[in-house]
């Protein structure tokens, strides 16, 4: 049997694959489809911060319940994410620490903070809490059928809320001024942005890890740019580039022993990005050399004539 | 010498090198490119011992370091194409490479020879095992020697061209019209960064090296404003962490690298909220004092202006201040003797002669 066919025949039959497969789909797609709007509005690090801030929520939520259920580890997660991208606001609010250097800060501490807390758990011994460590690298083995479920309801709700307001997001994300003027509400609307980007990570955890998410948020919106003039085609694309990283990653490192999801899924939206950046017809860094290179043809062609008509070159 | 001590040298080593090159990186704004290239060293350690085989110190630190610059000018190159913004090409850049890091330790453990927890948290506690032996002699532990000769190199770095980092971090256009090189000088500091990242890797792993660049720097930076002193400052804290650290890590039974970067942000909170130039607390209360002084000045205006004075019993209502707000500018401006208050309850300003 051909191993396209083998793939096949353990998609249908094999649960496990089967829910490695949803879980990277709905979270590419989503972290694809919310990730545009990070990219285009230059905060696509914050996704950064955030992610490395969910750790040590993840851990202090495990040692309050010695919970095993990845909803409520993804909870505490999204709440210390929160409070991370609060503290990140509050600094560069109230001191004159820059934004970038504020967001290294941020996310290296509450890192820091997180493996702490890790390390200390893993000491203690707990039996339960073999795999706290899947959230770093993500595990797509260990994701569940219910696993799948939360992060289909939690998907629809994201990329729900973005078709229903993707006019005024399409507006303030290009306008934001003007979108003022006009009555909508941007620092809201910034607001409702972070909260859906909280969201994608928390889909992202157990998928891609908190050190790698961001990549998710950024390589596909930056491949679909690459590609497309249209908002609502960049978002389209930058989804399902998402979900074809997704795929690609999950499914190599299901059927390769020892293989953490996270490093792979990232390399497959790399590969994508590569290839993006290189090759699109009108943007590419090839098609631009091109046209570079035949204009400055024409150009040599052009004064070869003129000097041969004896015509002045002044 | 004990253990203990071991890892507190050791950790403060690396405390104090990143505390100095990551001085700059906050001061010109680089701090997410110290982040990037923290990150992509990791392939570069796992390359170097993949095709050399070896973990001595100098070809680790010049392999892994070329990784770091690379990162620095693929960055650079992504942003020139004018595809993609810096952020988005940070993130584009690192992630690929630390990926590709992960998936050859995963893939191939037994040629890499290194964990997942090492690349995450550093060895710290096994930093006493490792000893350098010259010709047969034990010269001691070897982290002592990687990281005491690179804090070395970084002071003689910075020591060095002092003038020529300071002026290119602070006027870039002026340090190029008096004939400095701002792009050599850029290189070279990455080259700083990315060197100090390999060698501190083995101690606190390639995540928590942010910490120790940016941290440091972000606190001193909020307690003082004099250029010597920050760079002081930014490498005691950076040291002094490690020894902080490493009881807070005892005492919770925790990795040490881990603790020391709570222990930086718990450092930076405290300067945040409490700095007495730049805190919150300051912030606050100085902008407290200044609404005060305000609301006074405001009140001796008013009642200047009125030669028969002003019944003290109206004028919260005149403004429409709080009492309390009120009273306190009154006692204020009767303390500086600039209102009087006479026995009918009138305020007036005696004449300025």
């Amino acid at each position: 049997m051909t191993p396209l066919a083998q793939l096949s025949l353990d998609i249908t039959w094999d649960a496990t694959l089967r829910n490695v497969i949803l879980g990277s789909m709905i979270l590419g797609l989503t972290s694809g489809v919310l990730g545009t709007f990070a990219v285009l509005r230059r905060q696509s690090l914050i996704g950064d911060a955030l992610a490395h801030a969910a750790l040590p929520g993840i851990c202090i939520m495990f040692m309050i319940t010695g919970t095993r259920s990845s909803e409520l580890l993804l909870l505490g997660g999204a709440l210390s994410g929160l409070v991370g991208t609060l503290v990140l606001l509050a600094v560069t609010r109230w001191s004159f620490v820059k934004q970038e250097t504020a967001l290294g800060l941020v996310l290296s501490v509450f890192f820091g903070f997180g493996i702490l807390l890790l390390t200390r758990i893993q000491h203690s011994g707990n039996s339960a809490q073999s795999g706290l460590d899947r959230f770093i690298f993500g595990q797509a083995a260990t994701i569940l059928p219910r696993d799948v479920a939360v992060m289909g309801i939690v998907a629809a709700v994201a990329i729900g809320v973005v078709i229903l307001l993707f006019k005024e997001l399409k507006v303030v994300t290009f306008d934001p001024a003007f979108a003022a003027s006009i009555g909508m509400r941007p620092d809201l609307l910034g607001v409702v942005l972070a909260g859906l980007l909280v969201l994608a990570v928390m889909i992202g955890l157990q998928t891609v890890g908190v050190i790698l998410m961001v990549s998710l948020l950024i390589a596909p919106a930056v491949a679909a740019r690459q590609w497309t003039t249209s908002l609502a085609g960049m978002v389209i694309l930058s989804g399902i580039f998402g979900m074809a990283s997704g795929v690609a990653g999950s499914v190599i490192s299901s059927l390769v022993d020892r293989l953490p999801t996270g490093p792979m899924i990232v390399i497959a939206a790399s590969i994508i990005v590569i290839f993006s950046l290189l090759l699109a017809p009108q943007r590419g860094v090839l098609a631009t050399y091109r046209v570079r290179r035949s204009r400055a043809r024409r150009f040599r062609a052009e004064l070869a004539l003129t000097d041969h008509h004896g015509v002045s070159r002044t | 010498m004990s253990a203990p001590t071991i890892i507190m040298i050791t950790g403060a080593l690396v405390g104090a090198s990143c505390g100095l090159v990551g001085a700059f990186l906050v001061l010109r704004r680089l701090a997410l490119m110290g982040d990037a290239i923290s990150h992509s060293v990791l392939l570069g350690i796992v390359l170097v011992f993949a095709i050399f085989g070896t973990r001595a110190p100098l070809p680790m630190t010049i392999g892994a370091g070329a990784i770091g610059l690379l990162t620095v000018a693929l960055v650079a190159w992504i942003q020139r194409t004018g595809l993609v913004k810096e952020d988005a090409a940070i993130g584009l850049v690192f992630p690929f490479l630390f990926a590709l890091g992960v998936f050859m330790i995963s893939r191939f453990p037994t040629t890499v020879h290194i964990d997942v927890d090492a690349v995450l948290f550093g060895e710290i506690a096994y930093v006493p095992l490792y000893r350098l032996e010259l010709f047969g002699r034990d010269l001691g532990v070897q982290a002592f020697w990687t990281l005491g000769t690179m804090f070395v190199i970084n002071l003689a770095f910075v020591g060095l061209l002092y003038k020529e980092l300071k002026l290119s971090t602070f006027d870039a256009g002026f340090a190029a019209a008096v004939g400095m090189s701002p792009v050599l000088l850029h290189y070279l500091l990455m080259s700083a960064v990315s060197a100090t990242t390999v060698v501190a890797f083995d101690a606190v792993g390639a995540v928590l090296v942010v910490a120790m660049l940016i941290v440091p720097a972000a606190t001193a930076q909020l307690l003082t404003r004099n250029m010597p002193v920050f760079l002081g400052l930014s490498m005691a804290l950076g040291a002094s962490s490690a020894v902080i650290g490493y009881y807070l890590a005892r005492a919770i039974d925790g990795s040490v690298a881990g603790a020391m970067a709570t222990v930086l942000g718990l450092m930076f909170l405290t300067a945040f909220l409490l700095s007495p130039t730049q805190g919150l607390v300051a912030l606050v209360s100085r902008r407290k004092r200044q609404r005060q002084d305000f609301l006074r000045e405001l009140l001796v205006a008013h009642v200047a202006a009125k030669p028969d004075g002003v019944p003290v019993t109206s004028l919260h209502e005149d403004f429409g201040w709080a009492r309390a707000t009120t009273a306190r500018a009154i006692r204020e401006a009767r303390d500086q003797q600039r209102l009087r208050l006479d026995d009918a309850g009138v305020l007036t300003a005696p004449d300025p002669a």
